[in-house]
């Protein structure tokens, strides 16, 4: 058996060191390794967004990342969202408005949903629609999800 | 029903008790579990619909470092062995493609992969049976030899399970009445609940044969009762605790994994791990019945519906048990009908065992109904919600299955739809429109509750239904409502198998209704130890005292001099009146109440592509009353979404040896954000006279219509049928070129 690979990471701005194996997921690292299972696994292909995480700033579904790719880079998950303020608007929108249901996709949609608006302060409902394309949600039919983006992005141009 | 009397707490869209957990990772999921010195299992899945297994053997997989154990379907307990145990791990023969035939369990994930490749599986071919037309033909291959349709042997072997019918009326006199007929037959195609966890549980069992059992499931008591079915132990050896749930839809009211999960743990000594991926999901757990619909309507130039039948054939999969009672019950029951003939078949092919999906067996017999009503309506040039309220069942009618209606919200429904902005403005040209009624029993079923008093006045509810929707801020609220307390000082827990009092699964639309009705009775349990600790600390008669906003008082008219008494005050003091205040209700709730909608949508085409799109969709419901109305629209919107996934493009998609093709997101595809528009909502409330805040369920209804209503806006479009689903662009396509 290959020896374990030792990676040396930040995640959600604290540095972290790991051994992870070669063919191990970014996903598999930051859940059995670095134990922070909000990053959820819905089918390990990259097509339903429940692990996506930001590395260095860039959104992806950490299990089509290797851990192994993580080494020196910055990655931040769903645990990194809320600060010692309290939630980040995003996440307090997803209450108010009633966007998830069963909560599993909900750790994807909230890093995706706060990546579009660091990058995108105002956007459509079409452009939010199309941001979030890659997160399924099988519960809500998407349409409070929308709301609760819609609205975050109008409380933090208010609060800026 | 109590009096109409001006809720405070019931109709507000407070924040979930449990959300902060779910937006920051950290609730629990199933996969999210982990014991120290836990190994990890995996299981050999069949390669081959139908094959006669002649040998299992899994010493290679065993001498591999890091193994601990490894089985198959020799090593569960064989007396008995139900359905349930030969779908968990084959036995004789592997009947779908993914059905599981060995399992292993190691130091790692890996590992057991890898020593998955090391079992030897001697498997004989036969050919599979894919679809009903096959399972019905003469001479058709049997996917179970010793299956008699109904039971009776004295007939031959037959791969129809089940045959059902019954009628009313005299079918033939109707149908002499009518001056229009319409008859199609429709095929919908199997489709998964496609919730996005996947399925996962941890098991350890010590040397005394006590079981721990967590796993994310829709009813932790069904898990235990079902797991000690299997592995013939005693319903109290099991403990079960559930995990938040990530979706169910149904799909999770059965077990695949935990007899798996126990048994290693038995051998190894270790707590074993078990987690699907999505492709197992697929491949092996939900999906629901693949049908076929024969419908034929007569009616009147007026609207009179004069005679309807109705031939369902739905899809089991390998055993027995497709959802054929409920579709046959369904199909009709929006109709006030006096002549009409139903016949049910329950169809054993080589697919996945059939699990239940959200209104298991309506979306597709009502598919049926509503596109031939749709039909009509265009045949006698009538509005089609007219043509529905010309015929629609209000209360006092008898349903097709039986029972008389009592308050039903279906012409209400259906009036709010016809004034409705969005369906009184006509589509533009280039845009269908299509509108469908749908319907669901709802089920109540049995529910325990605790209410717990902390010494601030704090409430705690036990109950025992993971909530897979909101269900803890639904409690909370009715317990807000009855106890006259702030939302805020409560919070509800899912119990498991031993710290809760039984309640069926979280399923059938019974949760808000049934262990609501649980949680406001053991709130009103509160309420009468509340008012004998006031009667107690003022020297009253408990009839003297009254229960007035959360707080004891003496009632009008007795001469008292004392200051009214919040829960938190008597609860401070409980050790002084009686020792701590604990509320109980058990029951078994009866008068669920039947839930009608009525769903429009606005799509357009591209011809080129055959790719339909929906620019609008609306939902009307009668929801008895919503508790929490943003959840109530959330259940609506989401049923919506589902239903249409599976008029537009969900399928399983099998090659002629019957492998699945297509068992991943990328190529089943669920619709995304960027498919759907806001789906608008309109809650209608026609209380259930069978709950005191007049609770409908609301969770299944709502993915019955949009079936329909998608293929009639297509209908709309195109000025013909398709009569098969999914719409997807291919077969749209076709069907454009086959009518050019």
């Amino acid at each position: 058996m290959m020896s374990k690979i030792h990676v040396s990471t930040t995640v959600n701005g604290q540095p972290e060191e790991a051994l992870c194996e070669a063919q191990q997921s970014l996903l598999d690292l930051l859940r059995d390794e670095l134990g922070l299972t909000g990053t959820k696994e819905g089918c390990g292909t990259g097509d339903c967004g429940a692990c996506t995480v930001l590395l260095d700033g860039r959104l992806v579904c950490s299990c089509l990342v290797l851990g192994a790719e993580a080494q020196g880079k910055e990655v931040t998950t769903i645990e990194g969202i809320a600060d010692a303020d309290g939630l980040h608007v995003v996440q307090q929108k997803f209450l108010e408005h009633a966007a998830l249901q069963c909560g599993i996709c909900t750790p994807g949609f909230i890093v995706a949903a706060k990546a579009l608006l660091d990058k995108n302060p105002d956007p459509d409902e079409t452009t939010i629609r199309y941001w979030l394309a890659g997160n399924l949600c099988r519960c809500t039919g998407y349409d409070k999800i929308v709301r609760a983006v819609q609205d975050a992005a109008q409380e933090l141009a208010h609060s800026s | 029903m109590a009096e109409a009397v001006e809720l405070k707490a019931i109709g507000t869209r407070p924040v979930r008790p449990d959300g902060v957990d779910k937006v920051t990772g950290r609730a629990n999921f199933g996969a999210d579990m982990a014991l120290p010195g836990m190994v990890h299992a995996k299981i050999l899945r069949s390669p081959h619909a139908h094959a006669r297994i002649k040998t299992v053997d899994v010493s290679k997989a065993l001498q591999l470092d890091g193994v601990h154990a490894a089985i198959s379907g020799k090593d569960l307990p064989q007396e008995g062995a139900n359905d349930l145990s030969v779908n968990i791990l084959a036995r004789d023969k592997a009947l779908y493609h993914g059905h599981a035939v060995a399992a292993v369990a190691a130091r790692t994930p890996d590992i057991a992969e890898r020593a998955l490749e090391l079992i030897h599986v001697e498997y004989e071919p036969l050919s599979p049976v894919l679809s009903i037309d096959d399972a019905i033909a003469d001479g058709a291959t049997l996917v179970n030899e010793n299956m008699y349709t109904n039971g009776d042997r004295s007939l031959a072997p037959s791969n129809v399970a089940a045959k059902q019918s019954f009628e009313r009326g005299d079918v033939e006199k109707g149908f002499a009445e009518a001056d229009v007929i319409v008859e199609n037959a429709y095929r919908v195609p199997t489709a998964h609940q496609g919730y996005i966890e996947p399925h996962a549980c941890v098991a350890t069992i010590n040397e005394g044969g006590r079981a721990t059992v967590w796993c994310s499931t829709q009813g932790q008591f069904d898990v235990r009762s079902m797991t000690a079915g299997v592995l013939n132990k005693k319903v109290s050896d099991i403990k079960v605790i559930p995990s938040e749930i990530g979706g169910g839809f149904g799909g999770k009211t059965t077990i695949y994994l935990e007899p798996i999960a126990v048994k290693l743990s038995e051998i190894s000594g270790r707590p074993v791990k078990m987690v699907m991926n999505r492709e197992e999901v697929f491949r092996a757990t939900g999906p629901t019945s693949a049908t076929l619909c024969r419908i034929r309507v007569g009616a009147k130039n007026d609207g009179t519906i004069t005679a309807a039948t109705a031939w369902l054939a739905y899809e089991a999969g390998a055993f027995a048990g497709a959802p054929v009672g409920p579709g046959c019950m369904s199909v009709l029951a929006p109709y006030n009908l006096e002549n009409f003939r139903i016949e049910g078949l329950d169809v054993l092919v080589n697919k996945p065992k059939v699990a239940a999906y959200r209104a298991p067996g309506a979306p597709q017999s009502m598919h049926a109904m509503e596109c031939t009503v749709d039909e009509v309506a265009r045949k006698i040039g009538m509005d089609p919600i007219d043509l529905r309220l010309k015929n629609a069942a209000d209360e006092g009618t008898v349903a097709p299955y039986g029972p008389r209606f009592p308050a039903i919200g279906l012409v209400e429904c259906l009036k709010a739809a016809k004034k409705h902005p969005n369906y009184v403005n006509k589509p533009d040209d280039g845009v269908g429109r299509g509108v469908a009624v749908g319907f669901w029993f709802n089920i109540g079923m049995q529910s325990s509750a605790e209410v717990r008093i902390a010494e601030n006045g704090g409430v705690t509810i036990m109950e025992g239904n993971p909530d897979i929707g909101g269900s803890r801020a639904s409690m909370c609220l009715m317990a807000a409502e009855t106890l006259g307390v702030p939302y805020e000082t409560i919070n509800a827990h899912v119990g498991d198998t031993e710290a809760t009092g039984f309640c069926n699964v979280t399923g059938g639309s019974r949760t808000t209704f049934a262990t609501g009705l649980a949680v406001v009775q053991a709130c009103e349990d509160i309420i009468a130890q509340c008012k004998e600790r006031a009667a107690l600390t003022w020297d009253l008669d408990v009839e003297q005292v009254d229960w007035q906003d959360g707080r004891a008082v003496p009632k009008p008219g007795v001469n008292a001099d004392v200051q009214p008494l919040s829960l938190a005050d008597i609860a401070r003091s409980a050790g002084r009146t009686g020792g701590p205040l604990l509320g109980r209700a058990s029951l078994n709730a009866q008068g669920p109440g039947a839930s009608f909608s009525v769903n429009w949508t606005d799509v357009v085409l591209d011809r080129d592509t055959g790719k339909v799109d929906v620019l609008a969709f609306t939902a009307v419901q009668d929801a008895g009353r919503a508790i929490h109305p943003a959840y109530v629209e959330g259940q609506m919107q989401g049923g919506a979404v589902q239903g249409l996934g599976w008029a537009l493009n969900e399928e399983y998609i099998y090659d002629q040896q019957g492998v699945m093709e297509n068992a991943g997101f990328l190529d089943y595809r669920v619709p995304v954000a960027s498919d759907m528009p806001m789906i608008e909502c309109q809650i209608v409330e026609v209380p259930n006279p069978s709950h005191p805040y007049g609770v409908r369920g609301v969770g299944e209804t709502p993915i019955v219509a949009p079936l329909a209503a998608t293929s009639n806006a297509v209908r709309d479009l195109l000025g013909f049928r398709i009569n098969d689903l999914p719409l997807s662009p291919p077969r749209v396509l076709e069907a454009i070129e086959e009518n050019a």
